[in-house]
């Protein structure tokens, strides 16, 4: 058993534990990350589906009660699996109401209020649009599908280095050529040049209060190769906590320290939102790809082009239109999930049961090369709540990597069901139309809903019956510990996420400045972008001086 | 044998030799006994490997049941999974891995693992598994890697612009 102290102590190092240790540690505290996953560099992100390969290493999917998380599992978190889509959420998403009934967001919070954020954001990382010679073949098939039946269609903004894009369609196991923009890019880097310290493979358990009001963080030492097996356990006292362990993760450890802690806030734990997800399969006609859509490649094929690109490229926004009610609204992006992940729950579409193994599935593995992915991200209703936590970490793990076993309960309610269902017929009426295509859902029936957009576990908000947090991101009745992930986003945001929990994020950062300094840190805020730009620093100066309550 | 009866039906492959029991012979082709599913589930890191000893007699006792319940024969030679059609394997493991059976979650990852036998192969390294041929690999049409085991496509766009954008899109290419 070891101990140790440091002044904040950061939990999780994906978008919300990176931008806050950038900032703290460019402010002059003294930051510790600890950090579950292993610490990889480019050079260990493998073209592999081995087991043991980048793409166990860096993952962690936990299989709940009908609902799974897949997450990050590594030092740059969620950032270094992702696709780097980074678009901002539309401006009726801040006003949605969802499940309680009222405004989810707190009043302070709007698209304008947020959009200085996102230009910190955008700079930082940095997110950029993206043009039609950007868009993969599988993007431009969307694209034209949209076309085709009277939509529009979008490149999505992305942080991808294009000039360094081979368009290998391995960047969910890390990004080999560095064109991926992760945090080990940007924030994480900046964070050390300014005397952070990382510690991969510690997994944190609980918090508990110190006599002088500070925190007593402990962790277990993981394996590096068999995440099973705990190595050793230790403790680190700090005067800050930043969790940012992920929606999946953050609520465990606060409902394992409510022993030590005392009671949570009733949002611990509850309002979680799978961000409304849903993955449908199309499997394309590539003839009528030719005819219908006039689409070929430089090769002569129609498309056949599953396996080349990079994640999403083409987003249908016509359905994120603030005057349509709530639950009808989404957008429906193409993507690329890889196969072993991304194929058993594909099923075989107009089949006859079951359609997600046997005879017929295996035809349509046989036409992988021929699929596209619709990704919908719809309004759901907040339902997920996590049942008591496991011994450890997040989940029982099956695994030697990446499989686990959770504790997360979802049931779909019907305004939920109904969305995924609107947005499951428009996208069939796109892909089908004229014959293009044959498009099923993914089945919910094998491991439940599925995301990699989990939120609003431990969510924001301005009264404490429906929210885990201030608006200020700080943990009700729990003074100096914050949570500046995704289960601080109140709800679904019918886009993906990760521009804005790191808006968020950056938004959160002055008044975590404030409260350190109230605790006796000498630290200060205003850094400029990690690569030293400051024209999204002067676009704050003014809000995060009323954010830290100067 | 019971494994392999369970990994062909949930990718079917073709019978290696005419008595063949554990394979039902439905299907063209290599299925995900042939693509490594038994390697696969017997490498440890899975999680699964310890717990076939029990899954084992557990399809057998399920198939057993079932085989009462629906009045069929089955050849006593045979482990009664193995002794099912493949119909009767397929409803057998509908139930099995359906919304609140108790074993469901095993029933799923073994499921799962028999399937990415056939997709990725995680029992071996891809690059490699591609180039040995690799039943499942090669079926999806999953292309070679460059000479260093990496891949990258120089062509990998229409290269023109395929529909309108929408109205609201703001300067940043993000919706308003
Ligand atoms: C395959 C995939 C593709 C995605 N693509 C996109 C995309 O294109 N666009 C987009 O916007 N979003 C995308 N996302 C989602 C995005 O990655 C997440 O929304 C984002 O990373 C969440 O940020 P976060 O800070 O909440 O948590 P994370 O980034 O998940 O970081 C949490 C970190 O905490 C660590 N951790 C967990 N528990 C503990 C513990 N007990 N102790 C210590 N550390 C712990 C985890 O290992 C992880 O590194 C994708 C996700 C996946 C999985």
């Amino acid at each position: 058993m070891t101990s140790d102290k440091t002044e904040v102590l950061i939990v999780g190092s994906g978008f919300g534990g990176a931008i806050a240790a950038y900032h703290l540690a460019a402010g002059g505290a003294k930051v510790t990350v600890l950090e579950r996953g292993p610490w990889l560099e480019s050079k260990d992100f493998d073209h592999d589906f081995l087991l043991g390969s980048s793409y166990t290493r860096a993952f962690d999917f936990v299989v709940g009660d009908g609902m799974s998380v897949l997450g990050g599992n590594c030092v740059g978190g969620g950032s270094v699996v992702y696709f780097a889509a980074m678009p901002r959420a539309p401006r009726f998403v801040f006003e949605r109401h969802g499940s309680i009934g009222r405004r989810m967001w707190p009043a302070e919070i709007t698209r304008d209020t947020l959009d200085p954020w996102y230009d910190r954001v955008s700079e930082s990382i940095p997110v950029s649009q993206q043009d039609w010679n950007d868009v993969t073949y599988s993007g431009g098939l969307w694209a034209a599908a949209c076309h085709h039946s009277g939509r529009t269609a979008n490149p999505t903004p992305v942080a991808i280095d294009n000039a360094k894009c081979t368009n290998c369609n391995w960047m969910m196991g890390g990004c080999q050529f560095d064109a991926k923009r992760s945090l080990l890019t940007n924030y994480l880097p900046a964070a050390l040049a300014h005397g952070a310290t990382i510690r991969p493979l510690h997994e944190v358990q609980k918090i508990e209060r110190t006599d002088d009001g500070g925190y007593r963080v402990h962790y277990n030492v993981i394996d590096d190769v068999d995440y099973r097996v705990h190595t050793e356990s230790g403790s680190i006292e700090a005067k800050i906590v930043i969790l940012a362990a992920g929606a999946g993760a953050t609520p465990v450890i606060l409902q394992r320290s409510e022993e030590s802690l005392g009671k949570m806030p009733h949002g611990v734990g509850r309002y979680f939102s799978g961000n409304g997800e849903r993955l449908n399969t199309a499997i394309l006609n590539e003839d009528k790809v030719r005819e219908v859509l006039g689409l070929s490649r430089e090769d002569g094929l129609a498309y056949e082009a599953n396996q080349i690109g990079k994640g999403p490229t083409v987003a249908c926004w016509d359905r994120l239109d603030e005057n349509l009610p709530e639950y009808s609204r989404y957008s429906m992006e193409q993507l690329y999930f890889p196969p072993g992940l991304g194929t058993i729950l594909a099923q075989v579409p107009g089949g006859d049961a079951p359609t997600w193994f046997g005879k017929e599935k295996k035809e349509i593995l046989k036409r992988w090369r021929s699929w596209l992915t619709i990704f919908l991200m719809t309004e759901d209703d907040n339902e997920g709540v996590f049942g008591s936590p496991p011994p450890t970490g997040n989940a029982f793990r099956v695994s030697q990597q990446m499989l686990g076993r959770g504790a997360l309960k979802y049931d779909p309610t019907p305004n939920t069901l109904s969305g995924w269902a609107k947005a499951d017929a428009e996208v069939k009426e796109i892909m089908e139309k004229d014959g293009l295509a044959k498009i099923a859902p993914w089945t919910n029936d094998v491991v439940g809903a599925y995301t990699v957009h989990p939120l609003a576990s431990c969510r924001i908000g301005d009264d404490a019956g429906t929210s885990a947090l201030h608006p200020n991101h700080e943990l009700r009745d729990h003074p100096g510990i914050f949570v500046t992930d995704g289960s601080a986003v109140p709800g679904a945001l019918t886009v993906n996420p990760a521009m804005t929990i790191a808006a968020l994020a950056e938004r959160a950062v002055p008044g975590i400045v404030k409260a350190a300094q109230n605790r006796g840190i000498d630290v200060k805020y205003g850094a400029p972008s990690p690569d030293g730009a400051t024209s999204g620093r002067r676009g704050v100066t003014k809000l995060a001086l009323s954010l830290a309550g100067d | 044998m019971t494994l392999e009866a369970y990994a062909d039906t949930i990718v079917p492959g073709e019978k290696r030799h005419p008595d063949d029991h554990a394979i039902a012979g439905v299907s063209e082709g290599p299925g995900s006994v042939e693509a490594g599913a038994i390697e696969l589930l017997e490498t440890e890191a899975t999680g699964v490997t310890a717990g076939l000893d029990f899954l084992v007699p557990m399809l057998n006792a399920h198939a057993k049941a079932y085989a009462e319940e629906h009045e069929l024969a089955l050849d006593p030679s045979l482990p009664e999974f193995v002794a099912l059609s493949y119909e009767d394997r397929v409803q057998l493991i509908v139930k099995l891995t359906k919304n609140g059976h108790p074993e469901k979650d095993g029933w799923v990852s073994l499921a799962l693992f028999c399937n990415m036998a056939f997709d990725s192969a995680p029992h071996l390294s891809t690059a490699q598994a591609i180039a040995d041929g690799h039943p499942g690999l090669l079926a999806m049409g999953i292309t070679k890697p460059d000479a260093d085991g990496l891949w990258r496509f120089p062509n990998y766009s229409y290269g023109r612009q395929l529909a309108e954008l929408h109205p609201d899109t703001t300067p940043s290419g993000s919706p308003a």
